[in-house]
C-alpha cells in the first residue's frame, strides 16, 4: 500500500473503530502528539502507529509530570487548594507531589524568593534530575512583585531557568493549571531540551 | 481649604484634614489617669509618664529598662506578666535624648491593660537585655539588633534573624536605601549547631548511640516553605533544637513606609495570607483610630463576617494541613471543599480569590453583592457536617491521639511569658481573645464564647481551634440574621474617601477632592497609635506612627507567629522527630507575618 504524509492535522479524519484504514491518511484509536508527521501504513489491517523515540518519551514526560513545591508564601497556599479536592490536579496527570528534588522533575517556584533562601532554591534546583522544568508562580516569583526591596529577589531568573511564568498576586489555581498544561505542550512539542 | 468646603457640593461640615497637628487620642485622658497610678505603684524614678497617648506611655532611661519590665511583671496589683512586642524605631532628626526609640508593650491578664514603655537610645549605646524577665524577648532583641543596629547587652546570642549573614547595614534605619540589596552566596551560610538542653547535657559516651545534628528544612515537606529547624538527635530523642528564620523576610515595614496609607493594605494582606482579611481590618481600624473616623456600619458588618469567615479559613488550612502531615490526608480534602466556598465568597466581592485587599481606610471598596447573605448562608449551612464529619475522623481516632496526647507540651506560666496569644494561649488555659478583652468591630454585641483548653498539648490546640471554628459560625449565624444595615459602605469624607466617578467628571470640587487624595494622599494627624485584633493565629496589633505626611513614619505589625514559634525549640526537646512534625504543624507557624 502506498504511504501518504499528513501534511496538516486538519485533513486527518477520525477513524471509526474496526473499520479498516482506508487509502487516505487516517487517526488511529492512539492519538500521540506529532501526530501530523508519522506515517501510516496499512499492514493487515491492523491498528498500530509508529513514532519517533523522542515523541513518546515527551508524550509521557508530559503526561506525567512529579512537581516539587517550592512554596514560601501566599502563592503556596493557592497550589493547595490547586491539588485538592476543587481544582484536582490529578486529572492532569501532575498530582504526585514530592518534596524530594530527587524524584521530582517539575519545579513550582510558588512564593517570594528573598535573598536568604535564594542559595538554597539553587541547590534544590541542581539536585534535580534531567530533565527538569521550572514555573516561576506569582508576581514575586517573577519579577519580585511589589516587593521592590533590600531582601528579595527580583525575578527568579536571576538564579535559575524557567519555562513557565504565570502572572497573579497570587495567580488563581485555574491560572497555575493552565500554566503546566501549556507546559505540556511545550515538552511535547520537544522545545525543551537543556542539559 | 475652608473656602473649597464651602463651595463643595460634597455635604461635607467636619474639620479640614488635621495635617501636621497632634493627633490626641479619645481615650487619652483615662489613659493618663491610669499611667499616674500605674507610676506611682511601681514608684521608679526612672520613669517619666508621657501623657496625650492611646495607652498608659512611660519614657525609661536606658539603664533600668530591665528593672522597670521586672517590677511591671512582678507587682501584685499590675501583673504585667504577658510580652506583646518589642520594636525599634528611628527619628535621625530627633535633637535630644538619642536617634532611636526601642519599644516595649505589655499587657496584664489580670487587669486588662496594657501599658508602653520606650527608651532613647543614641547611634553609639546599647541596652541591657531583658531576657532574663521575659523568655520571648529573645528574637525580639535580635530583631531590634537587625533592623536598627541597637546592641543588647548581655543578650546571650545577638546575631542578625531576618536578613542574612552577609547583609551589611541595618535596613530599617531611615537613612538605609529600601533597595540596596546584598548577596548571599553558598559559602557565606553559616552551619548552626543547637546547644545540648541542659537536662540531656551527659558525656557522649554514657549514651548508646552517636549524636547526629540534622537539618530540618528550610524546604522540607513540614515545614510548609520557610522554617529551619537544627536539631540536635540522640538517638530518636531530640536533645536540642534551634530555630531559624528570615527566609521569607520580604521587608513589609520598610515598603509601607515608602508607600502611602492606601498603599499599604495589600502588603498587609501578606502578612498572615490564610486570614488575609483580618489583617486588612487591624491595619485599617488603626489608621482609622488616628484620623478619628468610623466606617459605615454597613462596611463593619461585611468586615466582621469576613474576619470571621477567614478565621475559619485559617483554623482549615492548619488542621487540613497538619493532619497531612501526620498522614491523614483525607481530611484536607474533605475541608477543602468548605474553605474553596469562603474564597469563592470573598471572590464575589472583591474579585480576588485568597487576597483579597477588599478593605479601605474608611470603609469598603466597593459594596457587596446582593447575593452575599444569601451565600453566607449556604456556606454557614454546610460547614458544621464537615467540621463535624473530620472532627469524628481524627479526635477519637487511636491512632492519632497517639500521636498528639501530651506531645509539643508548653506550660501556661512559658506560654505567657513567651508572649503567646491566639488559640496557642488558649490552648494552655488562658481564656484571653482580643475579641472580648478590647472588642472591636461590635464583637461584644454578639453571643459567643472563648474557648479553652487546658493541657497545652497538640491535643489542646486541635480542641481549641475545632471549638472555635464553631464559635465563628455562632457568631456568622447571629450576623446573618441582623441582615446587612443599610447606606453606604465608605465614609462621607472627601479627605478619606474618593468621591464618585461620575461627580469627579461633572464637579469642580469633587475633582479637586479627588486630585488631592490621589497626589497628598491620607495625612493622618502626628502622633502614634495601636490597635489590635484578634488574628487567626493570636493578637495582630498594628503599631503606626504618623508625621502628618502621605507616608506612615513607621507601621510595625506584631506577628503572633512570632513567640510562638520562638518557644518551638523548648516544646519539641526531649521529644522525636515525628513529635515535632506533629506539633509544628499544630502551631500554624505562617512565614509571612513570622518573617514579616
Amino acid at each position: 500500500m502506498s504511504v501518504q504524509k499528513i501534511d496538516s492535522p486538519d485533513t486527518i479524519i477520525p477513524r471509526k473503530p474496526g473499520v479498516a484504514p482506508g487509502e487516505g491518511p487516517e487517526k488511529g484509536l492512539i492519538t500521540l502528539p506529532g501526530e501530523s508527521e508519522r506515517e501510516l501504513e496499512g499492514l493487515g489491517g491492523g491498528s498500530y502507529v509508529t513514532t519517533k523515540l523522542d515523541q513518546v518519551v515527551n508524550w509521557a514526560r508530559g503526561n506525567s509530570l512529579w512537581p516539587l513545591p517550592f512554596g514560601t508564601a501566599c502563592c503556596a497556599i493557592e497550589f493547595m487548594s490547586m491539588v485538592s479536592s476543587h481544582y484536582d490536579i490529578s486529572r492532569f496527570g501532575a498530582e504526585v507531589v514530592r518534596f524530594s528534588p530527587r524524584q521530582a522533575d517539575l519545579m513550582i517556584v510558588a512564593g517570594t524568593i528573598v535573598d536568604k533562601i535564594a542559595p538554597v532554591l539553587k541547590k534544590i534546583y541542581d539536585q534535580m534530575p534531567e530533565p527538569k522544568y521550572v514555573i516561576a508562580m506569582g508576581a514575586c516569583a517573577t519579577s519580585g512583585g511589589f516587593y521592590r526591596a533590600y531582601h528579595v529577589v527580583q525575578g527568579i531568573d536571576e538564579i535559575i531557568p524557567v519555562d513557565m511564568w504565570v502572572p497573579g498576586c497570587p495567580p488563581t489555581p485555574d491560572g497555575l493549571m493552565y500554566a503546566i498544561l501549556k507546559l505540556k505542550e511545550k515538552i511535547e512539542r520537544g522545545e525543551i531540551r537543556r542539559g | 481649604m475652608s473656602t473649597l468646603t464651602k463651595l463643595s457640593a460634597i455635604p461635607y461640615t467636619g474639620p479640614a484634614p488635621t495635617n501636621r497637628q497632634p493627633y490626641v487620642p479619645v481615650d487619652a485622658p483615662i489613659a493618663d489617669a491610669r499611667g499616674a497610678e500605674i507610676a506611682a505603684k511601681i514608684a521608679n524614678p526612672a520613669m517619666t509618664q508621657e501623657t496625650g497617648n492611646d495607652m498608659p506611655t512611660f519614657l525609661v532611661e536606658r539603664a533600668r529598662i530591665a528593672d522597670v519590665l521586672r517590677a511591671l511583671h512582678d507587682h501584685a496589683d499590675l501583673r504585667f506578666t504577658l510580652p506583646l512586642d518589642l520594636f525599634g524605631a528611628d527619628y535621625p532628626n530627633r535633637r535630644d535624648g538619642g536617634r532611636f526609640d526601642v519599644v516595649y508593650q505589655l499587657y496584664s491578664l489580670q487587669n486588662n491593660e496594657r501599658v508602653r514603655l520606650k527608651v532613647r537610645v543614641a547611634e553609639d549605646e546599647s541596652v541591657p537585655t531583658s531576657v532574663h524577665v521575659f523568655q520571648g524577648y529573645d528574637w525580639y532583641e535580635r530583631e531590634v539588633w537587625d533592623m536598627y543596629g541597637i546592641k543588647f547587652d548581655g543578650h546571650p546570642n545577638l546575631r542578625r534573624i531576618l536578613t542574612h549573614e552577609m547583609f551589611e547595614g541595618h535596613a530599617l534605619r531611615k537613612d538605609y536605601d529600601p533597595a540596596q540589596r546584598w548577596l548571599l552566596t553558598e559559602a557565606g551560610v553559616s552551619v548552626i549547631k543547637p546547644k545540648v538542653a541542659p537536662q540531656f547535657d551527659q558525656p557522649e559516651e554514657d549514651s548508646d548511640y552517636e549524636r547526629v545534628t540534622l537539618n530540618l528544612g528550610p524546604s522540607h515537606p513540614a515545614t510548609h516553605g520557610t522554617l529551619r529547624i537544627v536539631v540536635t538527635l540522640d538517638g530518636e530523642k531530640i536533645i536540642g533544637a534551634e530555630s531559624e528564620i528570615g527566609y521569607l523576610h520580604r521587608c513589609f515595614e520598610k515598603m509601607s513606609e515608602t508607600h502611602t496609607y492606601q498603599q499599604v493594605i495589600p502588603y498587609t494582606d501578606r502578612l498572615n495570607y490564610c486570614s488575609a482579611v483580618i489583617n486588612n481590618v487591624g491595619y485599617c481600624m488603626a489608621v482609622e483610630k488616628m484620623l478619628g473616623i468610623k466606617a459605615p456600619e454597613r462596611a463593619d458588618h461585611v468586615r466582621l463576617m469576613l474576619s470571621e469567615f477567614y478565621r475559619i479559613s485559617d483554623h482549615i488550612v492548619c488542621i487540613g494541613t497538619n493532619l497531612v502531615d501526620m498522614g491523614a490526608l483525607t481530611n484536607f480534602w474533605y475541608l477543602f471543599q468548605p474553605r474553596e466556598e469562603i474564597i469563592a465568597l470573598a471572590e464575589s466581592c472583591s474579585g480576588a480569590r485568597l487576597l483579597p485587599s477588599y478593605l479601605r481606610i474608611g470603609g469598603l471598596a466597593i459594596d457587596v453583592p446582593s447575593d452575599f447573605l444569601s451565600n453566607s448562608q449556604k456556606i454557614v449551612n454546610m460547614l458544621p457536617r464537615f467540621i463535624d464529619e473530620v472532627e469524628a475522623l481524627v479526635m477519637k481516632n487511636r491512632i492519632f491521639r497517639d500521636r498528639v496526647d501530651g506531645v509539643g507540651v508548653l506550660s501556661q506560666a512559658d506560654a505567657i511569658n513567651y508572649g503567646f496569644t491566639g488559640p496557642c494561649l488558649r490552648a494552655t488555659g488562658v481564656p484571653f481573645d482580643v475579641r472580648k478583652t478590647n472588642p472591636y468591630l461590635g464583637y461584644e454585641t454578639y453571643d459567643w464564647d472563648v474557648p479553652v483548653a487546658e493541657g497545652g498539648d497538640t491535643y489542646a490546640r486541635f480542641l481549641v481551634r475545632f471549638e472555635e471554628m464553631r464559635q465563628s459560625l455562632r457568631i456568622l449565624q447571629q450576623a446573618i440574621d441582623r441582615g446587612l444595615p443599610p447606606g453606604p459602605v465608605m465614609v462621607d469624607n472627601p479627605y478619606v474617601a474618593l468621591p464618585p466617578k461620575e461627580k469627579v467628571y461633572n464637579e469642580m470640587e469633587s475633582l479637586i477632592y479627588h486630585f488631592k487624595l490621589i497626589m497628598h494622599g491620607i495625612q493622618p494627624p502626628v502622633g502614634e497609635t495601636y490597635f489590635p485584633v484578634e488574628g487567626g493565629n493570636g493578637e495582630v496589633g498594628f503599631y503606626l506612627v504618623s508625621d502628618g505626611t502621605k507616608h506612615p513614619y513607621r507601621v510595625r505589625a506584631r506577628p503572633p507567629c512570632f513567640p510562638i514559634f520562638e518557644a518551638f525549640g523548648k516544646m519539641i526537646t526531649g521529644q522525636t522527630i515525628p513529635d515535632a512534625i506533629a506539633t509544628l504543624g499544630s502551631l500554624n507557624i505562617i512565614a509571612g507575618e513570622l518573617d514579616h
